[in-house]
């Protein structure tokens, strides 16, 4: 009975948390999609529901009745299972995301390595994909998305360590606790712009979007697939959007604390903050893909190994010696 | 000069510039219009869904001269006549192909009596083709449905013709 309990309790506290990110990834697609009409003079989709608003579940539902179409030469186990687990890890790396100070699935210690490790294994859903596609198409898009997300992992991952260096622990909670005087964003400024950067190459959004250049490769490592497996790709990259925007905001722009700590501001409840700074981290998303050609593959890769990597191991040194050397170190 | 560019490229100027471009151009007015609920505006010499015209006394304005049949491009017209027990020429015929038509607007501009016309209607779609197959009913009766837009849009267009 009581294992019972315990498995009711957190099946509870994970639909708790899912059904709210699923809710958001349909309101985030159809906010991109408004962002990007807006820029261009048009106005987007509005017609479905107020503002258009319900345009993304109109989508949704259209997906699920659509015939899955299986190519006959496609692996089919590891083609049926690449989808699942690029939504699976997608929404699993929400568990350790702290949305304010008291709401958290699991708090776990070494929150930010769990949350790398995850991103990190995303990318077998896309070379599954492209693999079991048996088609040219999908392949060169899964080959470019893997050298792709594997070359700014690298970044982002020094990245982190900038900020780990000024916290002293790998617990999220902590790191967002430690900010409470000083957003990391004001010392690590650049950092944050190299991360902003390789998460947006890290979720395949322009102007890294060359795994689904569909001027090169029709729609990369998707091309092959149809209905709800196709649309849960799609799931899997805005949920993969949305935690780089927690992440970011997390590390960077102070979690759920305001902006000042003075009496209107703090009383406002942690998970509002959080929101908001998602979301402003998601328009810059929308912008930049509003505004930016596509870079060239050659491009791509120098950006990240000889611009970015150095960069952010300079900015590691920069940090480390002024924190020893003002004996600001975190005990 | 090379060293404004490494500047440039540092601080990312183009693209602080560009976002903020994007975010005039995200309160500018929009161009688009909400199709099916308003609609844009277009010249009295479009030419859209075909009407066949009658003068005000009911009688047809098409005599049956063919000029139309032999002009249009897409062999879209065919056109019989006899004559009429009061001695005039009219047609029995008049069917027009709407899926073979390109809509170039020379049977309108061949008429002497101006009895063919395209009207601005543009959106008759159907469900399937036969119904695509206009004949000479249909275009009547298009002319009476449209006859003072028609009418309208000839008198704009005269000083010009």
């Amino acid at each position: 009975m009581e294992t019972f309990l315990q498995i009711y309790n957190e099946t509870y506290k994970i639909l708790l948390l899912l059904v709210p990110i699923l809710v958001s990834v349909a309101l985030i697609v159809w906010f991109d999609r408004r962002v990007w009409g807006f820029v261009q003079k048009r106005k987007g989709p509005n017609v479905v529901g107020p503002f258009g608003l319900f345009q993304t579940l109109a989508d949704a539902l259209k997906y699920i009745f659509k015939e899955i179409i299986i190519p006959a030469s496609a692996n089919k186990i590891v083609f049926i299972l690449a989808p699942i687990i690029t939504m699976t890890l997608a929404l699993s790396a929400w568990a350790v995301i702290p949305l304010s100070d008291k709401m958290v699935i699991s708090d776990i210690n070494v929150g930010i390595l769990y949350i790398f490790a995850i991103s990190s294994l995303s990318v077998y859903g896309i070379i599954m994909g492209g693999w079991a596609s048996n088609s040219k198409y999908p392949f060169l898009g899964a080959i470019r998305s893997a050298a792709q997300m594997v070359s700014y992992e690298v970044s982002i991952g020094i990245i982190i360590i900038n900020v780990l260096l000024c916290v002293g622990s790998l617990n999220l909670k902590d790191i967002v606790m430690a900010q409470q005087n000083l957003w990391f964003v004001v010392p690590l400024f650049p950092m944050f712009v190299v991360f902003f950067i390789s998460a947006l190459a890290e979720t395949n959004r322009p102007p890294f979007d060359l795994p689904e250049a569909e001027a090169e490769l029709v729609a990369g490592y998707q091309t092959e697939y149809s209905g709800m497996m196709y649309a849960m790709f799609w799931l899997g990259e805005y949920a993969n959007i949305l935690l780089l925007c927690a992440l970011g905001s997390i590390l960077f722009l102070g979690g759920w604390l305001s902006p000042v700590d003075i009496y209107p501001l703090n009383a406002i409840p942690g998970i509002f903050w959080m929101i908001f700074k998602i979301l402003i981290l998601f328009f810059m998303f929308a912008l930049i893909k509003a505004i930016v050609p596509r870079y060239r593959y050659d491009q791509l890769m120098r950006l990240g190994w000889k611009i970015f990597l150095p960069f952010s191991l300079i900015y590691v040194v920069l940090t480390a010696s002024f924190l020893v050397y003002f004996d600001l170190l975190p005990k | 000069m090379k060293l404004n560019r490494f500047f440039k490229i540092i601080f990312l100027s183009e693209f602080i510039k560009g976002i903020f471009i994007a975010i005039k151009e995200i309160f500018s007015k929009k161009k688009t219009i909400n199709y099916p609920f308003e609609k844009g505006k277009i010249s009295p010499r479009f030419r859209g869904e075909h009407a066949l015209r009658r003068y005000p006394n009911g009688e047809e304005r098409c005599i049956a001269c063919k000029l139309c049949e032999a002009v249009c491009p897409a062999q879209a017209i065919t056109i019989e006549n006899e004559e009429r027990s009061d001695g005039s020429r009219k047609t029995t015929r008049y069917d027009i192909d709407m899926l073979k038509c390109i809509y170039c607007g020379l049977c309108e501009e061949s008429c002497p009596v101006d009895a063919i016309v395209q009207g601005p209607n543009f959106e008759f779609s159907t469900e399937t083709r036969e119904e695509l197959y206009y004949n000479k009913e249909k275009l009547l009766e298009n002319g009476d449905r449209w006859e003072s837009v028609l009418a309208e849009n000839i008198k704009l267009d005269k000083p010009y013709r």
